[in-house]
């Protein structure tokens, strides 16, 4: 179980969050303007890399904020959190 | 005494004895046996019997890895506990313990039959046999494989005892309480480091403790005289937490560990209590130190399960911990230089020992020893055979070629009453590996060893293939030291005597004359798989060694093959012909050993399992015999049953009233949420699929919110409180995804929005009044105000106040019929609904529970989301177009609406069923086809909600078929398993089409 470092309430235990998949998904501002492929790439295309990933966590039973954090899937390490909007790390 | 007690030693009181049973006969032991040591010092070995050949076995080592000794205890009663290992049992005053796998006894087992046929089982067994004839499955194969097999009983009545949990943080944990163990927890707990030390033994000090060789001397002393007076200065540490009984059970990601407490397992059953029995420990810890130790590894010749055939290092526990010698007539069978401590112990005990060694010769001091003392060692020589039934009787050695690949010379037979066999070491590496760390292959002595990456754990002693004492006393206070960043400790000077192993041999199978189809060479004795079987696995084409693991069933017995791991990727190495070092070992998951359910769950049992929501209505449901309904953790009224009425007839009574005069809801159940904030209307038009931004302030409006993917996610009235504030419900049990999507959407996608959630759910109570008779109801409740049509029309809302408390009253129905909810604070919820029912007295105004109310929307064709649908419907399947707004440029899933699958025509769609006989009610759930006879038969569709309705006196269902938009009129079948129903699509809404009755 991962201690992660919310960027608003400090080190927690994992069990207070919950994972939103892939992060820097951004929704499309036009959807109606997307073919078919286009919009079913936003919807339902994530990539679940072995190696470094970038997700999207929520503190669910904490501060209710949502954020980002690089982790690395093949060893659980965990690079960086860092709030929503700002930008990527480079790892 | 017995005569196997043969010792006095510190750790077991011979003046206090402890009577217990084995098998309904009573024996005697000392405070602080252990079972089986208890046993052994009884004479006797036979335990059990094996699983699939039913082969007599007996005890084989001193710890958790013991794959035979597998006990019931205390049978028959609710504190029974199957599968304990006999020698972690610690023997109690009226301890009851029986033997497993055994039918009718012990002695005499049916299931023994499966030795004789024994050529029939190979390995896969279970996969290849008993597939046919398929009759014979019910009747003959199943019954007698319950009866003879399976490991123990589980209890059959709920069990008494309390199961803690705890959480800890320390800065050091060490797992383990031998020698490196201790040597760890003084320098960190010296340091000023928080330290906890936890060992699976009740007392500290390892196989180190009870070392009184003269070879193996520490500062001038015995090593177990030092380690003695290590462990009595470690006791006086003010921050160091020492845990024994304490077993290490997973060790996860980032230094979270849990380990096993046993607290009252080892007292007298009169003495537990009903206390905690067993605590679970869930540390995290800054940094940890694996100091797990290694098992001795058993040898693999033909017939090495008989009772009486024990590991060589747990010989001498049983020797110089519990002072029970386990046979008078010993023969060691060894690869290496360790068992001759063993030896040498039973020697100087005046018990008669010899020697059989694979070896050509060791220049040790420990072998010197045991020559000069005068022991027989028979050199380069192997155990060709064993002999005795129950017991081991003799053995046949024969002598090793040159290249140990065969044997040669004549057999040589040698009377025995116990044979010790050690093959070696096996550094516990289950826990570096659980943490996600990797192993290297070291092949002087053939053994995985931790490969040293992590900043935040280390192994020290023989968990690091650290084997011999000087090694482990030194490389443990140095590694320590780097790892704590620690300069000095008291052990840098410290001075080491030991024997030092320098001839090295391991044979992983041992050669035989007879055919290896003949042999049974065991490698797994809980599951009875033999290098035969891993050697057919390997010729059948396997090659993985976690598919050769699956297929033999090798190291997955309750032991996790704790003693065969090593012997079966040995076996297979040698057969393949590769290197052990690249094959891998199969993954180490845990628990390490077996935890209880109890100590899983904790406190969380019975009320306690999980949270129970109860509304502040609850107690008057209760005291109207209210027959409950759990939604989500709510606890919410399902129906109330007047004299011995059934689900049935209440919820026709209910329903009948509702639409005659009155009837009474609480919803307080139902979510809410508090939106406010300058952009709240346009969130409102971004999340639901109709237009918001004209909403009038005072008026309410009905919702539907999809997933981004287009399906009906919630559904709820929102209504408009202020300029820039809205009170939105939500399903009962969708309330909390509800918010945290809508969260989501603020917080990542449209972080410029000017809007703040709050759940509200428990802040207020909601009593929901509906009826043709609710109008005068209201007016009995709030007197002064007006309820025209034209001053409180329907979808409004209205602050009030009754009883001097505000509340906020809403003119919305989910019934179809005129109604009203009202809102008050929740400590007011009961006294509002008590009042209602007051007011509502001279209209027979019933309370109804939510089965009425899902009938009576059904009435309606009003949809329930979660019932009707199941996360594939769009609001097009539901034929719900009308709330899909045309001109909003973009909501959540809109764009989904119109991709090529969901535009699809032949989608589900919502319809009403008949039934041609209007008495048949549909199950729901139930399959509905279009043609009985077409094979196979294609479903099209199924019932999603069936009743029957007593004010249209006929049974009445919504389904979703496919197509069914276009099908109505349409004969359909419901096949049900005795007949086949014949319905008719309809109209959804079957009752008052032209909403008459909202304004009636
Ligand atoms: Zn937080």
């Amino acid at each position: 179980m991962f201690v992660i470092n919310c960027p608003y309430c400090g080190e927690r235990d994992q069990s207070e969050f919950s994972c939103g998949g892939e992060a820097h998904i951004v929704r499309p501002k036009q959807p109606t303007e997307l073919s078919d492929d286009e919009w079913a790439e936003y919807l339902f295309m994530r990539k679940n890399i072995k190696g470094v990933q970038f997700e999207r966590w929520n503190h669910a039973h904490g501060c209710r904020k949502w954020f980002n954090m690089v982790r690395d899937t093949s060893n659980d390490k965990i690079h960086a959190v860092y709030k929503m909007g700002e930008k990527p790390p480079v790892i | 005494m017995t005569k196997y007690r043969i010792n006095k030693t510190r750790f077991v009181d011979q003046t206090k004895t402890v009577s217990f049973t084995f098998d309904c006969k009573e024996y005697h032991g000392f405070k602080g046996d252990t079972l089986a040591s208890a046993l052994l010092s009884n004479g006797i070995h036979l335990v059990g019997r094996s699983f699939k050949y039913h082969r007599p076995r007996g005890i084989m080592s001193c710890g958790s890895e013991e794959p035979n000794a597998i006990c019931q205890i205390n049978a028959d009663t609710n504190l029974t506990e199957p599968n304990v290992r006999a020698t972690e049992v610690e023997l109690y005053e009226g301890l009851r313990a029986s033997s497993q796998n055994c039918w009718p006894s012990l002695n005499f087992d049916i299931g023994g039959i499966n030795n004789l046929i024994s050529p029939f089982i190979p390995a896969g067994f279970y996969y290849k046999t008993f597939m046919w004839p398929k009759s014979f499955w019910k009747k003959i194969y199943e019954p007698l494989i319950r009866l003879s097999a399976g490991l123990g009983k589980s209890p059959s009545q709920p069990d008494p005892d309390i199961y803690d949990h705890k959480h800890e943080h320390c800065d050091v944990l060490i797992i383990g309480g031998g020698i490196s163990g201790i040597i760890s927890a003084k320098i960190a707990a010296k340091n000023n480091l928080k330290t906890i030390l936890i060992e699976d033994k009740n007392i500290l000090g390892g196989s180190t403790i009870y070392q009184n060789n003269k070879n193996f001397i520490i500062d001038n002393k015995k090593s177990n005289e030092w380690l003695m007076n290590e462990i009595s200065e470690l006791e006086k540490l003010d921050n160091l937490i020492i845990k024994t009984r304490t077993s290490l059970a997973a060790f996860h990601s980032y230094n979270y560990l849990l380990a096993k407490e046993n607290i009252s397992d080892h007292l007298p059953l009169d003495k537990k209590n009903g206390d905690i029995r067993q605590r679970l420990w869930k540390i995290r810890a800054d940094k940890v130190i694996v100091a797990a130790g290694a098992i001795e590894r058993p040898l693999i010749f033909n017939n090495n399960d008989r009772p009486g055939i024990m590991l060589a290092n747990s010989v001498k526990r049983y020797l110089d911990f519990y002072g029970v010698s386990t046979g008078l007539n010993n023969i060691i069978f060894t690869n290496n230089d360790s068992a001759y401590e063993t030896a040498v112990s039973l020697f100087e005990k005046g018990i008669s020992v010899k020697i059989i060694d694979i070896r050509k010769k060791s220049s040790s001091n420990i072998v010197k020893n045991a020559e000069d003392l005068g022991i027989r060692i028979y050199w380069n020589s192997t155990v060709v055979n064993t002999f005795g039934y129950k017991k081991i009787k003799s053995i046949e050695i024969m002598n090793l070629s040159e290249d140990g690949s065969n044997v040669t010379g004549n057999k040589h037979k040698i009377q025995c009453d116990c044979l010790s066999i050690s093959g070696g070491w096996t550094p516990m590496v289950h826990m570096h590996t659980q943490s996600g760390g990797k192993l290297d292959f070291r092949e002087i002595d053939q053994v995985f060893v931790p490969s040293e990456k992590s900043e935040n754990h280390i192994n020290v002693g023989s968990c690091n293939g650290d084997f011999e004492l000087e090694e482990i006393v030194k490389n443990t206070n140095n590694k320590v030291k780097k790892f704590l960043n620690i300069s000095k400790s008291g052990f840098d000077k410290i001075s080491v005597l030991c024997s030092k192993e320098l001839e090295k041999k391991n044979i992983w199978l041992l050669p035989n004359t007879i055919s290896e189809s003949k042999t049974k060479s065991f490698i797994d004795f809980q599951n009875d798989s033999t290098a035969k079987d891993i050697k057919l696995a390997l010729r059948e084409g396997f090659k993985s060694i976690e598919h050769v693991k699956r297929y033999t069933t090798t190291g997955m017995a309750t032991d996790q093959g704790k003693l065969s791991n090593m012997h079966a990727l040995g076996i297979i190495a040698d057969t393949a012909g590769v290197k052990m070092g690249t094959l891998g070992t199969t993954t180490f998951r845990p628990p390490f050993t077996p935890l209880t359910f109890g100590a899983i769950v904790g406190r969380s049992v019975g009320k306690f399992f999980d949270v129970v929501r109860k509304t502040s209505i609850h107690e008057w449901h209760v005291q109207n015999n209210a027959k409950f309904e759990n939604v989500g953790q709510w606890k919410r009224p399902w129906y109330y049953p007047i004299n011995n009425e059934n689900l049935h007839e209440a919820v026709q009574r209910e329903s009948k009233t509702a639409r005659d005069s009155a009837g009474i809801l609480d919803a307080s159940t139902l979510g809410k949420i508090d939106i406010q904030g300058s952009d709240a209307s346009e969130f409102l038009n971004r999340v639901y699929t109709n237009a918001w931004s004209k909403l009038g302030i005072g008026k309410c409006r009905y919702g539907l919110m999809l997933n981004e993917d287009g399906m009906v996610y919630d559904d709820g009235v929102t209504t408009r409180l202020g300029e820039n504030h809205y009170l939105m419900t939500t399903t009962t049990g969708g309330a909390a995804n509800v918010l945290s999507k809508l969260e989501d959407y603020l917080q990542t996608e449209w972080p410029e929005l000017d809007v703040y959630l709050t759940s509200v759910t428990d802040h207020y109570s909601t009593a929901s009044i509906c009826g043709p008779n609710s109008k005068k109801i209201l007016k009995k409740l709030f007197p002064n105000k007006d309820f025209s049509d034209e001053a409180f029309p329907h979808m409004s809302y209205q602050d009030a106040i009754i009883d001097k408390i505000e509340c906020r009253i809403m003119r919305i129905s989910f019934t179809g019929e005129l109604s009203y909810e009202i809102n008050i604070e929740s400590k007011y919820g009961k006294s509002l609904w008590e009042n209602c029912i007051k007011a509502g007295e001279e209209y027979k105004i019933t309370p109804y529970g939510t089965e009425t109310m899902h009938l009576l929307r059904a009435e309606k064709g009003f949809i329930i989301v979660g019932q009707d649908t199941d996360g594939t419907m769009t609001p097009i399947d539901l034929q719900m177009d009308w709330i899909v707004s045309k001109k909003k440029y973009d909501f959540i899933g809109k764009r989904s609406l119109y991709r090529s699958d969901t535009i699809r025509e032949d989608r589900k769609q919502l319809v009403g069923l008949l039934t041609d006989d209007p008495n048949e009610i549909l199950e729901e759930g139930a399959q509905i086809v279009s043609e009985l006879d077409k094979k196979p038969v294609e479903m099209i569709g199924h019932v999603t909600s069936s009743y029957f309705s007593p004010n249209l006196n006929k049974s009445i269902a919504l389904a979703v078929v496919k197509g069914g938009k276009k099908m109505k009129g349409q004969k359909l079948f419901v096949p049900m398993e005795n007949k086949n129903i014949n319905v008719t699509v309809s109209d959804f809404i079957f009752l008052d089409k032209e909403n008459k009755r909202i304004n009636a």
